[in-house]
């Protein structure tokens, strides 16, 4: 296989076994965030998203259990932290069968390479660990 | 036909891990352009996207007029989760045990 080439607009998608109101707490509370975000707890409010040492951003839409759109500045590498700020869009819908299905679109990369290479696999982990502590009340790794 | 089961069946077939390996190497593409790069009628690519959409796999968005497919690595890094993680942790295990044996008989 090729090696990556680090994408400018980047979409993550899960079906969940939970409710929009619990997927939208698992994203934006902190004692959540810490057990599946890289143990960073986050503190999202309808002005920021603040996740520590890891990315803060603005936050530009706030619609509890439908939808968030934020800034995302990475914080946890210096040659990172240097680029450009990239948008972050999370997207909660209810589906058939008690499932919700969250989309991560992590878009306006174009200036900003490295962080495009860096959360190319990081947002695959968090959303697999999200869905994983939602449906089993457990920490994908302990 | 659970999620694991359209996951397995989607990437059993080569065209659909060769539709996989060309969004890989660059994504949000459009069903005229995935169509160019294979031998094959956009018919036929249409109908592979689509059990690749079905599975998860490729998340298909609206951007103007066009509807771009996207690679969605999730399901894959669930299914590593799922089966990979539980037996290489084994045999990680077992070679540890093996290597405590055999420094200790030493």
């Amino acid at each position: 296989m090729s090696t990556m080439t680090a994408q400018a607009t980047q979409v993550y998608s899960v079906f969940i076994k939970a409710t929009p109101e619990q997927v939208w707490d698992a994203i934006t509370k902190p004692e959540f965030t810490e057990k599946y975000f890289y143990g960073v707890p986050v503190r999202v409010t309808p002005e920021t998203f603040d996740g520590g040492q890891s990315a803060q951003g603005t936050v530009v839409e706030f619609e509890p259990g439908r939808r968030l759109v934020h800034g995302w500045r990475a914080l946890y590498d210096e040659d990172i932290a240097g680029e450009p700020e990239s948008r972050v869009t999370w997207e909660i819908e209810a589906q058939e069968g008690g499932l919700t299905k969250l989309t991560v679109v992590h878009d306006r990369l174009e200036a900003s390479p490295k962080t495009a290479e860096s959360v190319a696999g990081g947002w695959s982990y968090i959303l697999s660990g999200l869905k994983t502590l939602l449906e089993t009340g457990e920490p994908l790794v302990a | 036909m659970d999620d694991d089961d359209r996951i397995f069946k989607a990437l059993a077939d080569p065209t659909r891990r060769h539709l996989l390996d060309r969004l890989f190497e660059r994504d949000g593409r459009t069903l005229t352009e995935l169509e160019s790069e294979l031998e094959m009628t956009r018919f036929g690519v249409m109908k592979h996207l689509r059990v690749l959409e079905d599975a998860g796999l490729v998340v298909s968005r609206k951007q103007g007029r066009e509807k771009l497919h996207y690679l969605n690595p999730v399901p894959i890094r669930l299914i590593h989760d799922r089966w990979i993680d539980k037996y290489t942790e084994h045999r990680v295990a077992a070679l540890a045990d093996l290597k405590n044996e055999l420094e200790e008989s030493a």
